[in-house]
């Protein structure tokens, strides 16, 4: 298949899995190397957020947090509207490797099918723009 | 059952590899739905070419036809198909490779 629906990278880090889960786990750490601003509640089910100064931003969902061996969240797929209830899941491994760390990132969940690809429900969005301006017209004409 | 996501990318890269049909959608796009002899007045081709590219387009699940008197028959844009399309896009363009260097580097400053 190839349609990716997967993405992984292994590297090799000189730095001890401690030192290495504090970059990924914290705002401090995020903003120093993924993205120009962070914020994160880690624990399952927390938000977190990383922003660029160049305009864009990501919600994120903390979904696993075994300190300090597995970090794992879902996000917004890039390129999708904000409201697209899609996430691909990322997940951190840590793997003590002699004084450093070997380091696993596996991101999933890219060949995901929009629910309402070929259904009823994508009809009813397809119609949302008209109707929505429909209501409008009728509010205003109301007015 | 639901579509492969594989036959979906195919059709709407196949869509999308052709010029009048990049316009087609953009028109419809920006403007909304349109006729055949809408788009035709809009673009440098005969209606006869729109039509035949509406056709390809339609069958891809790109564009929806609503019901309507033959020459009348307007024509919808549908994103869904577009929105695989976008996911395979963002598989290709979530660059690890330079996040893993930036946390290398970061790292390597911070001892």
């Amino acid at each position: 298949m190839s349609f990716p629906d997967r993405i992984e990278r292994t590297v090799e880090l000189a730095h001890p899995p401690a030192k290495v889960w504090a970059a990924l786990t914290t705002a401090e750490g995020l903003a120093a190397w993924f993205g120009d601003q962070a914020a994160i509640d880690l624990r399952p089910g927390g938000a977190a957020r990383m922003s660029w100064n160049h305009g864009f931003t990501v919600q994120m969902r903390v979904e696993r947090v075994e300190e300090p061996t597995v970090f794992g969240y879902t996000w917004q797929i890039s390129g999708l509207p904000e409201e697209d209830p899609r996430r691909t899941y990322v997940e951190f491994t840590l793997e003590p490797a002699g004084a450093g760390t070997r380091l696993t990132v596996v991101e999933s969940g890219f060949a995901q099918l929009p629910d309402d690809l070929h259904g009823k429900a994508y009809e009813g969005n397809a119609g949302g723009w008209a109707s929505e301006l429909g209501e409008l017209a009728s509010y205003l004409d109301a007015a | 059952m639901r579509p492969d996501v594989e036959v979906v990318a195919e059709q709407v890269f196949a869509a999308l590899a052709d010029p009048t049909r990049r316009a087609i959608l953009a028109a419809l796009a920006s403007g909304g739905p349109a006729t055949a002899t809408d788009l035709a007045g809009r673009l440098p081709v005969t209606r006869q070419a729109v039509a035949k590219h509406l056709a390809l387009l339609a069958e891809a699940g790109l564009v929806r036809a609503e019901p309507g008197e033959r020459r009348r028959v307007r024509y919808r844009l549908r994103s869904a198909p577009m929105q695989v399309a976008q996911q395979f896009l963002a598989a290709l363009a979530r660059d690890w490779d330079s996040s893993l260097d930036a946390l290398k580097d970061h790292l390597d400053r911070g001892a």
